[in-house]
């Protein structure tokens, strides 16, 4: 039996009826036509989902839709505020922190929490960070080095 | 060519959308009306399917059809292998199983319903209804070919095919030797776990009979080919579309069942239908790669001078051959020479046949086997002679003179110089201080070991002659009437970044802004015919057909430049995207003018000075001529109207990238664990279009290295279970457990293409892992470890350290 939900996404407020059992990235995908957020694993291993929900990253591919109810949801979609690069999009860009990609709003949501956290990581603390997160192309480096980048652009 | 942008760290034009998560992955594209397909695989290795009972799933709400092997099984072509070896043994294998399921995840029966939940309901509730008559499962290849149970019964064995091939008297070159070397080596199985699962979505039209397939893919044209002739379907009402696709690594370098069974359910239904795999499924039934076993056997002299080398290896096929599956083994046996002059080789390959998923291309193919048997070795020779591993290196070298230089495998390297990679290497590293700092650990009862690769790869995939259906690329450059460049390459890249190479070469050939130029790939539908991006071929190749159908279309650029001009064509300079008159006299004398290109040669000589205007136009931009093209009111008499070139170019030979990579390890004595304090890697991939997506590439090829020494196995027990069926059991590699990279390069132009290139994409996966290997034996040393089997386990190192002494 359908429940009835309402989620703010990116700002937008979503009034909708969903099944108990649709998963939260399913619901964000598949209903609300928000792709960017990927699906790499459906275990809570990869990360390729995260997002943030009440400031909080979280992975969305084992959490339903219903218990989302009521919370505050930012997908990659809504990062880059009136147009303009979050500071972490902007150090992915800068640094070549992203190859096919498929990780990558995953990683960049995951290190605006990094950062929000904690304004100046350290290498060790950035690796620490993304530990939920996985990417299969880049090796990690450039990715460590556009947290660095957003840092210290987001401090400056 | 002015180097405005080529060899520049220049940011990728394709980073926009993927950062805004605006992209589009095949499981991205709705169509409406799209019903969804979810399959029943088998649980177990090897039974016997007596009965299917489709009836309960059937009746789940939104199910539409369900399909089962006996079905369909003369309606689809088999699964299709492009290897031709000799005697090669080829299976059946049909996009669902028919009489017996031979691995887990073999798919059964394909359910489709009008949404993903309800399909995969009805798949988990049709599961019980197939009957399954369990046999014993051939698993594994350690000690041997398994003989019993024969898995294609009518084959008479388990073996696809033995294969020897090497070059010179290898039994002379043993008997030559002081000593022989000898070492067994395990290539564990790997699965290539691209971040994005595989994916297809299908859409055909009854009425215009036509049939388009989105798939994740690395070879959209191929793949046309191959479902065309699966299918059924004539090849030119059949579009194949690779939207944006989330890595592959050789995974995608296919043609799978469930693409063709995908274009065939559309076009039963006459609606859009999509599949996108589970973490799940990839792990099981997309292809693995590695799963060699093998003994090298090298004949020395006691200076360390290689006299011989054999290789005898079984390679574990899986049950079916996919695309190239027998042919990896094969790749292995061309690189047993390494950075060696080795005078005589052999390699004896034989493929078996056992219960478990294909293996085929991945990241490396077959040569990363070959540099890890070569690599390891020499470091096992170093300690028989007591020598210093680069000594060893040094004596079997060739020397930067003796390019283009044959092996004992019968390739020619195209150039090299591994020496200056080493040396730098060694610089970098600080070689000889890591070994002082080594030795002070040791004294205070720490376990540092240091290793090195000194590795070469076989690049840019290849001459059509060498290659199972072409090795060639195609380009076409379009520039269109309002003067924006068009590339559209028969390549696929899938995360290399070529949107943004390629635009560099073309911006800088056509002299244009690089945001005027526009790469696209992946759709048969507008692409000409191309073969498709693996084998660290896309830039050598695909680059080069960019480069080449450029000078083309400035052949006729300057043609009609001329005509425009009322001068001759010879009296043109070309500079900055502009084509001026030249006086001649002024020409002569400066003799500095950039001649117009023919087709197939670099561009010559320094920029000129613009010739002062005379009378008329003196200066025409490139872009007006491709105006005037399209208007054709002012070009030369029999010239065809517009301004557009296609180049398919044939490379003569592969090109032969080098390097030579140090890992410095720390061993945890508590808990066995393996740390990297230190990596350097000095790469030479030819000329160097974009340093960033270079570096990308060698840090990502190195972390599937690390992945392969250190973490990663696909593991199936003695009943063919795999337990390893997901990320929570595969250990791929963490950014916390990753070193920092210190890269640097150095810079041997191949000359098989104008460009000098020479690929990068797999050398990481190549030269990394018997580094990091190397450096975990040389730590435990002082325990007698002289070899150790990937992935070095935590527990296999505790218990080294623990065992008691003697
Ligand atoms: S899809 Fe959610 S963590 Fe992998
Ligand atoms: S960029 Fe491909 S998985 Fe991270």
């Amino acid at each position: 039996m359908k429940q009835a939900i309402s989620i703010n996404v990116n700002g937008v407020d979503y009034p909708g009826e969903v099944e108990p059992r649709m998963l939260l990235v399913h619901y964000l995908r598949d209903v609300l036509g928000l792709t960017g957020t990927h699906v790499g694993c459906e275990t809570s291993i990869c990360g390729a989902c995260t997002i943030l929900i009440d400031g909080q990253a979280v992975k969305s591919c084992t959490m339903f839709a219903v218990q989302a109810d009521g919370s505050n949801v930012t997908t990659i979609e809504g990062l880059a505020a009136n147009g303009n690069l979050h500071p972490v999009q902007e150090g992915f860009w800068e640094c070549h922190g992203l190859q096919c990609g498929y990780c990558t709003p995953g990683m960049i949501m995951t290190s605006t929490q990094i950062i929000d956290r904690n304004p100046d990581p350290s290498r060790e603390e950035i690796r620490h960070g993304l530990e939920g997160n996985l990417c299969r192309c880049t090796g990690y480096q450039h990715i460590v080095e556009a947290v660095e980048y957003a840092a210290k652009k987001a401090s400056a | 060519m002015a180097d405005k942008y080529v060899g520049k760290r220049v940011k990728r034009t394709e980073d926009p959308r993927l950062i805004k998560g605006l992209a589009h992955y095949v499981d991205d594209i709705g169509l409406p009306g799209t019903l969804h397909v979810a399959f029943v695989r088998s649980m177990y290795a090897h039974a016997r399917i007596t009965g299917i009972d489709t009836s309960e799933a059937l009746k789940v709400p939104g199910v539409v059809a369900v399909y089962t092997g006996k079905d369909i099984a003369t309606k689809i072509g088999p699964v299709p292998c492009a290897a031709a070896l000799p005697d090669l043994k080829v299976p059946d294998y049909r996009v669902l199983a028919t009489d017996k399921v031979l691995f887990v995840g073999h798919p059964i029966a394909a359910v489709v319903a009008t949404d993903k939940y309800a399909a995969r309901d009805a798949a988990e509730i049709l599961y019980p209804g197939v009957e399954l008559e369990e046999l014993p499962a051939v698993v594994s290849i350690i000690d041997g070919v398994p003989t019993t149970p024969v898995i294609h019964e009518h084959f008479g064995d388990n073996i696809a095919y033995k294969l020897t091939s090497g070059e010179g008297d290898i039994e002379a070159a043993m008997k030559a030797a002081d000593r022989i070397v000898k070492q067994k080596m395990i290539h564990q199985r790997l699965a290539p776990i691209a971040m994005e699962p595989r994916g297809v979505l299908a859409r055909y039209f009854p009425g215009e009979e036509e049939l388009t397939v989105w798939s994740s893919t690395q070879i959209p044209h191929l793949l046309r080919t191959q479902l065309a002739l699966m299918i059924g379907i004539p090849e030119n009402k059949l579009r194949v579309i690779t939207p944006e696709v989330g890595g592959g690594f050789g995974s995608k370098l296919n043609v799978y069942a469930e693409e063709a069974l995908l274009g065939w359910i559309s076009m039963q239904l006459g609606k859009p239908v999509k599949w996108i795999e589970s973490r799940r499924e990839n792990v099981a039934a997309t292809i693995h790669g590695r799963a060699q076993v093998g003994t090298v056997e090298v004949g020395i002299k006691n200076d360390g001078t290689i006299t011989g080398l054999r290789y005898n290896v079984v390679a574990d096929l899986g049950a079916y051959h996919q695309l190239l599956t027998p042919a990896i083994p094969t790749l292995t046996g061309l690189m047993l020479s390494g950075a060696y002059k080795i005078p005589a080789i052999q390699m004896n390959v034989t493929g078996v046949f056992t219960n478990k998923m294909s293996t085929d291309a991945y990241r490396g193919a077959g040569r990363p086997e070959a540099t890890y048997v070569v690599e390891r070795v020499m470091d096992v020779i170093a300690r028989e002679l007591n020598l210093d591993p680069i000594e060893v290196r040094r004596k079997n070298f060739p020397k930067a003179d003796e390019f283009p230089f044959h092996t004992a495998t019968g390739l020619d390297y195209d150039s090299g110089d591994y020496e200056a990679a080493l040396k730098k290497a060694l610089d970098l590293s600080g070689y000889q201080k890591l070994r002082e700092e080594q030795k002070k650990a040791r004294d205070n009862g720490k376990l540092i070991g240091i290793g090195l690769s000194s590795y070469v790869e076989i690049c840019a995939l290849g001459p059509s002659q060498a290659m199972p259906a072409g090795g060639w690329e195609s380009a076409t450059v379009r520039i269109e009437p309002t003067g924006k460049v068009t590339v559209l390459t028969g390549a696929s890249p899938h995360g290399q970044g070529q949107e943004t190479s390629f635009a560099q070469i073309a911006a800088d050939e056509v002299g244009v802004d690089l945001n005027d130029v526009t790469v696209i790939h992946g759709d048969t539908g507008i692409v000409q015919y191309g073969i498709g991006t693996f084998g660290s071929r896309a830039t050598a190749v695909g680059g080069t057909a960019v480069l080449i159908a450029i000078h083309k279309l400035k052949e006729k650029a300057a043609k009609i430049a001329a005509h425009m001009m009322q001068c001759d064509a010879s009296r043109l300079s070309f500079e900055a995207g502009c084509y001026s008159k030249q006086e001649a006299a002024a020409a002569a004398v400066t003799g500095k003018s950039e001649p117009v290109v023919p087709v197939g040669e670099g561009p010559a000589g320094a920029l000129h000075e613009v010739p002062t205007p005379t009378n008329g136009r003196n200066k025409i931009t490139i872009q007006e001529i491709a105006l005037a093209a399209h208007i054709a009111k002012e070009l030369p008499p029999d010239t065809e109207p517009g301004l557009s070139a296609t180049y398919f170019f044939e490379p003569k030979n592969f090109t032969f990238p080098f390097g030579t990579h140090i890992c410095v390890v720390e061993i945890d004595k508590d808990t066995g664990e393996t740390k990297i304090i230190k990596y350097v890697a000095v790469d030479d991939c030819g000329k160097v279009i974009n340093p960033l997506l270079v570096d990308g590439q060698v840090h990502g090829g190195i972390v599937q290295s690390i992945g392969q020494a250190l973490y990663e196995e696909v593991v199936y027990d003695e009943q063919g279970q795999l337990v390893t069926g997901e990320l929570m059991d595969y250990a791929l590699p963490r950014a916390s457990q990753m070193p920092w990279f210190d890269t640097d390069r150095t810079e041997t132009p191949s000359p098989v293409n104008p460009l000098g290139v020479k690929g990068v994409g797999e050398a990481g996966t190549i030269g990394a892992t018997p580094a990091i290997v190397n450096a975990v034996v040389d730590a435990l040393s002082p325990y007698g470890v002289k070899h150790l089997d990937m992935p070095v386990r935590p527990e296999a190192v505790w218990r080294i350290i623990r065992a008691p002494e003697g």
